[in-house]
């Protein structure tokens, strides 16, 4: 009986813990919660689904969760635009621009890479008539 | 600022990169000029901070002069010196293999050179942000190169490999993330201090950061369970891109990852958390024995070889896990060494394919007559590649291995040596089929002509061009050996293509000498990171 009953306060404090600690992280830092999130979505559709189009979406949403990851940590409550007047008088907190700056670079690389990857898709297209992975592999082993 | 040669190595290709496709416009063929003159001019930089290195030691440009805490830096040390120099060596020799057999659009000399340029960013940057950019700059040139002959297969070979590609890449990014979350700089040498002086080795984040930077780098140097992509791109694409790819791609992908193990991280890293190191390398070993089984059972000689440069690659990153001076050396060495050797066996692999249009291994019987030279070529880089001793296959293993034992994990020596086994049952399998297989027996084997026929055909043929010195034999293999038989079809096979696969297998045997020099090249270089 007590070794039933010992287990059952333990729970409940830790219910008691983890519930707040949940919220407190849910409620402060959704944007990491959002971020986990879709990058395992993303990586999930780029493994598991047949349709050529759809592994590409589940790259850019795989893409757009680590953009999300990066002007997050970038983010200062109450901080303001990075841009310093040139007289001076800087004051207060700013936003770090640096990820600000990788996230540009790696929307550019992004974008390449999807008009190359739809390019190639066009070309299987084309010469398969269906986007279904499964399908062209059939084909060309026949 | 000085140093501009570093600055360049890079820009000089990739603003070349631009040129055939405008001056394609008005111009069919001015792909390959432009090519092999930014291929000369690089491989001259090259060797001024390959000269410079070995006097001064490792020296530094910033772009745009800004101080390293905001701007990028280009490094050069010994290590970033030997990857460069084998990019210029590898760029002039697939270049001097194009000239006659290789695509001549200009749009595959365009991104050639942009694949040769993001190769030279990551050889030198110093920057873990702007290696992201790099690899994307290899992996979107790739790409496009993979898919050249335009065929639906190849198509997806490079989709497959393009998103494979980019997952690992955008892995490698998260890990930057995690990495500048913790410690708020991107430069290599402030992570190397910043990381220890800020938030200490083990804290979750470095540990996080370094997960997550080894399995995106794993992909680029295909690494086992994340190699998938790399025998469909080798099979699929056209020999030329084959060789230059095997050559220099997933050897950068190596290269990054020691670079970010040894001057990001730093082997005080693996010290703190022996986890990591003994991770990387059980997967590297896993992948040595994997790459080699499987390379046993292809039939297709590009898939074969494919799947030995995931075992090669194994090999190279359980070097870089090691973290002995020896091991770390021998990496370095079969790295030059691999990509050497790769690049010369998947141009003869081109040679015979153009030939005789063959493909596997069983089709490869009797060739060893049929084209002496090639088949010559072929069977010194697949010696060297089992590490038969004076070849450079053999000197990168032996200082793996021993360096295997001096960190205390005589498992990796073990399957190193296990490993020299697997490989020459394959490269044996070929052999036998090149020399010893009558032509006979196998269903598409180039036919007719047997041994002692072609002999008596060979020496009639050396006679009449009066040709007894050796290079003119090698010139005349190919060519008039193909247009003497009248048996077969065969066509016939320019001279430098044949010259550039005799000379880089004579290269891998000659660099089997040179472990002196290298030693003495990277000294500096191991000295100052471990």
């Amino acid at each position: 009986m007590t070794a039933a009953a010992a287990p059952s306060p333990s729970v409940a404090l830790l219910a008691e813990r983890t519930l707040p600690l949940a919220l407190e992280v849910l409620s402060t830092r959704y944007a990491y919660a959002t971020f986990a999130i879709l990058f395992a979505i993303g990586l999930y559709m780029m493994i598991a689904s047949p349709n050529l189009v759809k592994k590409i979406i589940g790259l850019n949403l795989f893409q757009s969760a680590i953009f999300l990851f990066f002007v997050a940590m970038a983010y200062v409550r109450g901080g303001s635009v990075p841009v310093i007047p040139t007289e001076g008088g800087a004051v207060g907190e700013y936003a770090s621009p640096l990820p600000q700056v990788i996230v540009l670079t790696a929307i550019v690389v992004g974008v390449s890479l999807t008009a190359v990857a739809l390019a190639l898709i066009v070309r299987l297209y084309t010469e398969y008539g269906t986007l279904n992975e499964a399908t062209i592999r059939e084909v060309m082993d026949e | 600022m000085s140093n501009p040669e570093l600055a360049l190595l890079v820009a000089v290709p990739i603003l070349a990169s631009t040129l055939p496709i405008v001056g394609g416009l008005k111009f069919d063929s001015i792909g390959w000029p432009v090519a092999a003159l930014a291929a000369l001019v690089e491989a001259a930089l090259a060797v001024v901070v390959a000269r410079r290195v070995a006097t001064e030691g490792r020296y530094v440009h910033s772009l745009g002069n800004y101080p390293r805490q905001y701007g990028i830096e280009l490094v050069a040390d010994g290590f970033s010196a030997v990857v460069v120099l084998l990019i210029a060596v590898v760029t002039l020799a697939v270049l001097g293999y194009a000239r006659r057999d290789g695509p001549r659009s200009n749009p595959f000399y365009t991104a050639y050179l942009l694949l040769c340029g993001g190769l030279m960013g990551i050889g030198l940057t110093g920057d873990v942000f702007n290696m992201f950019v790099f690899l994307e700059i290899v992996g979107l040139a790739t790409y496009a190169l993979v898919a050249t002959d335009r065929s639906g297969r190849s198509a997806l070979a490079a989709l497959k490999y393009l998103i494979v590609g980019t997952a690992g890449a955008s892995m490698y990014l998260v890990g930057v993330g995690f990495a500048f979350v913790a410690t708020g700089t991107l430069n290599m040498a402030e992570l190397a201090t910043a990381i220890p002086d800020t938030v200490g080795y083990t804290d979750p984040l470095v540990v996080a950061s370094f997960a997550f930077v080894a399995v995106g780098l794993s992909v680029k140097a295909a690494i086992f369970p994340l190699h998938t992509w790399m025998p469909d791109a080798y099979a699929e694409s056209p020999d030329t891109v084959t060789a230059y790819i095997s050559a220099l791609v997933s050897t950068l992908g190596a290269y990054a990852l020691a670079r970010l193990v040894y001057s990001v991280y730093t082997p005080a890293f693996f010290e703190a958390v022996p986890l990591a190191g003994d991770a990387l390398v059980a997967f590297a070993t896993t992948s040595i024995v994997a790459g080699s089984v499987l390379a046993v059972i292809q039939p297709d000689v590009k898939r074969m070889l494919a799947y030995s440069s995931v075992a090669q690659f194994g090999m190279i990153v359980a070097a870089f896990g090691l973290g002995t001076e020896q091991a770390l050396l021998g990496g370095v060495i079969h790295l030059v060494g691999h990509g050497l050797m790769k690049a010369g066996l998947f141009l003869a692999v081109g040679v015979i394919a153009s030939a005789y249009g063959v493909r596997t291994v069983r089709e490869y019987a009797n060739l060893g007559y049929r084209s002496p030279v090639t088949a010559a070529a072929m069977g010194l880089s697949l010696l060297g590649l089992v590490g038969i001793p004076p070849s450079v296959g053999f000197l990168g293993k032996w200082y793996i291995a021993w360096g295997a034992i001096e960190a205390g994990a005589p498992v990796v020596a073990g399957v190193v040596l296990f490993s020299t086994l697997l490989t020459l049952l394959y490269v044996a399998r070929l052999l036998e089929t090149l020399y010893f297989r009558p032509p006979e027996a196998v269903e598409g084997a180039v036919p007719g002509a047997d041994v002692r026929l072609l002999s008596d055909g060979g020496d009639g043929r050396e006679a009449g061009s009066a040709g007894t010195d050796e290079s003119t034999a090698e010139a005349g293999e190919s060519t008039a050996g193909a247009s003497e038989t009248p048996p077969t079809e065969a066509r016939p096979v320019p001279f430098e293509a044949v010259f550039v696969v005799a000379a880089l297998s004579v290269a891998a045997v000659a660099l089997g000498f040179a472990g002196p020099v290298f030693e003495g090249f990277l000294d500096p270089f191991l000295e100052a990171v471990l």
